[in-house]
């Protein structure tokens, strides 16, 4: 990768990062409603932590899929109505380098919150403490993968009525494997059992993303913008 | 006959599998040749419209 | 010289009228094989040693899951074609073979349950194979979806065309994921589909309605491809002439 587009990916993670923590509030969203969804089932099932413990590593993925799904509506939306997106399509740098960087921004603030918040979420699930790491890194990985998978969806409903509707449906089918070996790492580790290989697979689907997703979003972001 | 019908002891599985794939089987018939003809029928609306236009 | 078949295939007006050609050549016989797959399925071949009569269901869910898969495969690289070197006849082949796809992963998918369902005990079991089909027709369903929500049908067809390569890049490790994720639970599938020791009363069949499927297809896909192409030749000077002969 060119120098030029390091200073330029850096630019962008810079401004996109003082854009968005000018609103705080649309911060914490995703992080709330995260929180907010695994507070649900202790109330709806059972307030034994022995019967949540079972179902904690499906629900913690579950409510980390949707929040992040919230917050992918304005990973490009509002670029896109300001033009600065169409800037970037015109710079004459490369589109891949800026949409990675954009992603990793969207990333850094929600994918990495809501990790540090997960031990809070697994506690009340009665996931012991000795886990809470295994979890973390589980959920660090998985979403940043979610992210990487989110951009494309979120570029490819740029210019769509109901985008907010169709952006689900077209990223939760590919998000699936994701949640299976998010799920199956997180409910390892409450076992205390090794869980380093659903982690390793994890990471796979990361590396994966890094390398194609921006490529893929990239391409999506010119068709909406043609 | 009544021994094919009742499939031994499944016809309650297999009647309606058949029953499901022939009738995706038929719809798409119907879907693709409706889309053609009504494609065909836009088109020759245009070209109407089209030609109405030139005179 | 040997590539100007190739860029035919590019032209509207060749493509149109191939496909008004070589359709009742491949609808016919697709007819044929079908009817007498599945009447040699129901009558001819034997009971199963396991599963009775109830295996005869195999001669529709396994052509319908076949499918799904060829199907949204024709799709992903005709769309791949379309993006890559931006020809719009490919973008019509892969509009054509979308809700072709969709319909028989659904077909796939009830049949499915109801060959499991007296093995299981019940309709739904998540089985590795019926919810990696599961997730194949949401895929269909996100494709149809975001191509009718967007209005110029030139950005629809790109759009959809990324979503489609994403797609079948993620078809296989869905699969394995799911696979993966449901062998810790239970063995494998009920269904053995393609196993070596099937007899050829068995078999045979089974390949004729699989053909029968595979000609169906391509004589489904023509005729769509045609309506897709007049869609996106309006006014073109070709679509007056040919209108005008038929």
């Amino acid at each position: 990768m060119s120098p030029a587009a390091l200073t330029a990916i850096r630019l962008i993670l810079q401004r996109d990062l003082r854009v968005a923590f000018r609103r705080p509030g649309q911060l914490l969203q995703p992080l709330v409603f995260f929180i907010m969804v695994t507070l649900l089932f202790p109330l709806g099932v059972s307030p034994e932590l022995s019967r949540l413990r079972e179902i904690a590593a499906g629900v913690l993925w579950a409510a980390a899929l949707l929040a992040s799904l919230l917050a992918l509506e304005f990973l490009f939306r509002e670029d896109a109505h300001d033009g600065t997106l169409e800037q970037q399509v015109l710079s004459g740098q490369s589109l891949t380098a800026a949409i990675f960087a954009k992603t990793l921004a969207h990333w850094l603030l929600t994918g990495l919150p809501l990790a540090l918040v997960t031990p809070l979420a697994a506690a009340s699930l009665g996931a012991p403490s000795a886990s809470w790491a295994g979890i973390v890194v589980a959920v660090l990985l998985g979403t940043a993968a979610l992210s990487l998978i989110g951009s494309i969806g979120a570029a490819l409903t740029l210019g769509v009525r109901r985008g907010s509707l169709l952006l689900p449906l077209l990223v939760l089918p590919l998000s699936l494997p994701v949640l299976i070996f998010g799920a199956r790492a997180t409910q390892l580790a409450i076992a205390g059992a090794p869980y380093l290989a659903p982690l390793q697979l994890l990471a796979a689907l990361a590396v994966l993303g890094v390398t194609l997703a921006p490529l893929a979003a990239a391409a999506a972001v010119r068709v909406s913008l043609e | 006959m009544s021994a094919f019908i009742h499939m031994g002891g499944y016809a309650a599985y297999v009647w309606p599998a058949y029953a499901v794939t022939l009738a995706v089987i038929a719809l798409n018939i119907i879907g693709a040749r409706r889309l053609l003809r009504r494609s065909i029928a836009r088109a020759r609306r245009r070209l109407a419209v089209a030609g109405e236009g030139a005179r | 010289m040997a590539w100007t078949w190739f860029h035919r295939l590019g032209s509207p007006p060749y493509v149109y009228a191939l496909c008004a050609r070589l359709t009742p050549w491949l609808a016919w016989p697709a007819a044929l094989l079908i009817a007498g797959g599945l009447y040699a399925g129901l009558v001819l071949a034997p009971p199963d040693y396991q599963q009775g009569e109830g295996f005869r269901i195999i001669y529709v869910h396994a052509p319908s899951a076949w499918m799904s898969l060829m199907v949204y495969t024709v799709m992903a690289l005709a769309a791949a074609t379309g993006l890559v070197w931006r020809i719009k006849v490919a973008h019509a082949v892969a509009a054509a073979c979308a809700p072709i796809g969709a319909s028989f992963t659904f077909a796939a998918l009830v049949t499915g349950s109801l060959w499991g369902a007296p093995m299981w005990g019940t309709f739904w079991e998540w089985d590795p194979r019926l919810t990696s089909e599961l997730v194949l027709l949401l895929l269909y369903l996100g494709y149809l979806g975001l191509r009718s929500a967007i209005d110029d049908p030139q950005r629809a067809d790109r759009a959809s065309a990324v979503l489609a390569v994403v797609g079948v890049v993620n078809v296989p490790i869905i699969h394995y994921s799911v696979v993966w994720w449901n062998s810790l639970h239970q063995a494998a599938s009920v269904m053995r589909i393609g196993k070596p020791a099937m007899p050829p009363a068995m078999l045979l069949p089974l390949l004729a309605v699989l053909a029968g499927f595979t000609l169906l297809f391509a004589a489904l896909l023509l005729v769509r491809v045609r309506g897709e192409i007049l869609e996106r030749e309006r006014g073109a000077r070709w679509v007056a002439q040919e209108l005008a002969q038929s």
